[in-house]
């Protein structure tokens, strides 16, 4: 596809959100893997001025409904593989009014429960032909909201986290500078638009006018390889999970001279894997960051860095100020461990009607009404201003390069038939990073097995957020408090 | 021949719903396991060891292809190759005695 091939549709489906009363400040979701009408959705949605927010596609009823109530929804943009569930969806989310279905077979929807809730389900195609493909007028600003990203929050509720225009477009001029990105990049992009790695690929693409291939994960790792080396493809993003498994290959049956660069965030590489990667590929650069959704990102390590801090995640991004605090407020010394403060345009607006956790996270900075970041990571940093993350603030584990909550899963578990009580941790694991690891405490006579716990916890969670492990106990370890130490369980 | 097919494909799917739909059964022979959320990115690489000892195949890496894994019968109908390909080696060879 072209550019002016994604424009034409992206305006026609604008057109389309518009005609059906869809506006500006109003909430568009995308539920959908990764392909064109994912991305022409995107763009439809900021071009008609409403806020986009991009759902994983393995999330379950219950999550996608609760985060379609949470930010009020009014159109909805998916495919007609998932029909029956949106015809359920429609029924608990009132605000929505406007479903398009990619893959239908065309014609609105004229089953009896839809009229009855005064909703119109389309056929994506079908809009894509009817409406105009003229660009439609511009009605919002730089400062209105573009996106909303839902992240796990430690209270086990996703938290939508709000990105104005604005601080989304610094961010990606900050990552296209310091990657160099040109219009001859051809990218390649197999993390979900849901995760925010992911969305600013086509994000940074799309600002530079580079070619971006989208794939829809690495699950089949010759597939890509096979895509890589017939595309020609310059830049790779990575998380440490695809990175472990592409190390596992024998790499020299394709031609991967074509690759400029990778990138790796979402959790650290290895050393081991830093050294196996320049190897596997000498003619690229490999760029170690860090960040989180709340600013996108933070750091990146100047790849001529690399042989000498391994380990670290280098410095500020451009165009960001970092630092690391005390639990009193003051600035650490080289060295000593603190919680990083973040402090630049693309720090974002906060959590979606979420003030208490906003205040928390996003406190006042230096002139008024600006924000800095509170990322409850803690870290140290060096003489000369290069970062070494030391571990999370909080419970939060990080499994194939994705944030999960123990709570959202224990909440999941303790709704199961027959469980008394539940608790997660997270488990050194070589491929994933952490693993996610259950202690379930289960009801005598019920006879509850290893396959019910994890067939219950795929029904009603995305696939990294079921754990791999299942251990059965008589009782969970306690705090003096009487709160479920996880501590103890992780030791 | 047919018989053999069965036989991998009924191991195959024994295999899938145990540990992978945990013990429920509505999934199609032909069914995607991506599409239908069945394996996820590293489930892909448990297919394959499961295939590799189960059957006494070697996966070659750039076999790794959604034809030959993504489906209960792309995988049966692999591996029917994979061991096919052993038995005409093996014939030959001993020909040759």
């Amino acid at each position: 596809m072209t550019y002016a091939d994604v424009e034409a549709l992206a305006n026609k489906l604008a057109n389309a959100l518009i005609a059906h009363d869809v506006g500006r400040g109003d909430r568009v979701a995308i539920y959908l893997p990764n392909c064109a009408e994912a991305v022409v959705a995107i763009f439809a949605a900021l071009k008609a001025s409403t806020i986009f927010t991009s759902i994983n596609s393995t999330t379950k009823f219950d999550k996608l409904s609760y985060i379609l109530n949470d930010c009020r929804a009014t159109a909805l943009v998916s495919h007609a593989s998932r029909r029956s569930m949106i015809g359920r969806l429609c029924a608990e989310v009132p605000s929505l009014k406007f479903v398009a279905l990619a893959g239908a077979e065309g014609g609105e929807d004229d089953s009896t429960e839809l009229i009855e809730l005064e909703r119109s389900m389309v056929s994506l195609a079908e809009v894509l032909q009817e409406f105009p493909s003229d660009r439609p007028p511009r009605m919002c600003i730089d400062i209105d909201l573009a996106a909303i990203i839902y992240t796990s929050g430690s209270t086990g509720r996703p938290k939508g986290v709000m990105c104005t225009h604005l601080n989304m477009i610094s961010a990606s001029t900050s990552i296209i500078q310091y990657l160099e990105n040109v219009p001859e990049d051809i990218i390649i992009n197999v993390l979900p638009l849901s995760f925010d790695y992911g969305l600013y690929q086509v994000l940074m693409a799309f600002q530079v006018g580079a070619t971006l291939v989208l794939e829809r994960g690495f699950a089949y790792p010759a597939a890509i390889l096979n895509r890589m080396e017939a595309e020609r493809i310059t830049g790779f993003p990575g998380v440490p999970t695809i990175f472990a498994m592409l190390l596992q290959i024998d790499l020299s049956r394709w031609d991967l001279t074509s690759l400029r660069y990778l990138t790796n965030t979402a959790a650290a590489l290895p050393v081991t894997h830093v050294q196996q990667l320049r190897e596997a590929f000498p003619q690229a650069t490999l760029y170690s960051m860090y960040g989180l959704t709340e600013c996108k990102r933070v750091s990146y390590l100047p790849p001529g860095e690399l042989d000498r801090r391994p380990g670290s995640v280098g410095v500020a991004i451009p165009n960001t100020e970092v630092w690391i605090e005390d639990e009193q407020g003051h600035r650490v010394e080289p060295g000593e461990v603190g919680e990083l403060v973040v402090r630049g345009s693309h720090v974002m607006q906060g959590y979606w009607e979420l003030p208490e956790e906003t205040a928390r996270t996003f406190r006042p900075g230096r002139y008024p009404g600006q924000r800095l970041l509170y990322t409850g990571d803690l870290f140290t940093m060096d003489e000369e201003g290069f970062l070494y993350f030391v571990s999370r603030k909080d419970d939060i584990i990080k499994s194939r390069g994705e944030k999960v909550s123990p709570k959202e899963v224990e909440d999941v578990l303790h709704r199961l038939e027959g469980v008394i009580e539940a608790t997660v941790v997270g488990v050194p694991d070589p491929l994933l990073g952490q693993a996610i690891k259950a202690y379930v405490v289960s009801k005598d006579g019920v006879g509850l097995t290893e396959k019910q716990v994890l067939r219950h916890c795929a029904t009603h969670l995305e696939d990294f957020m079921v754990p791999k492990h299942v251990e059965f106990c008589d009782s969970l370890p306690k705090t003096s408090s009487g709160k479920i130490s996880r501590m103890s369980l992780r030791a | 021949m047919a018989w053999k097919v069965m036989h991998i494909q009924e191991q195959i799917r024994y295999y899938i719903v145990e540990n992978f739909l945990f013990g429920s059964n509505g999934l199609d022979d032909k069914d995607s396991f991506l599409e239908h959320g069945v394996v996820d990115s590293t489930g892909v690489l448990e297919l394959l060891l499961f295939a590799e000892e189960t059957f006494g195949i070697t996966v070659d890496d750039q076999e790794i292809l959604p034809e030959n894994f993504d489906s209960i019968s792309n995988l049966a109908g692999y591996v029917t190759r994979k061991l096919d390909c052993f038995c005409e080696m093996d014939t030959r060879t001993l020909g040759e005695l």
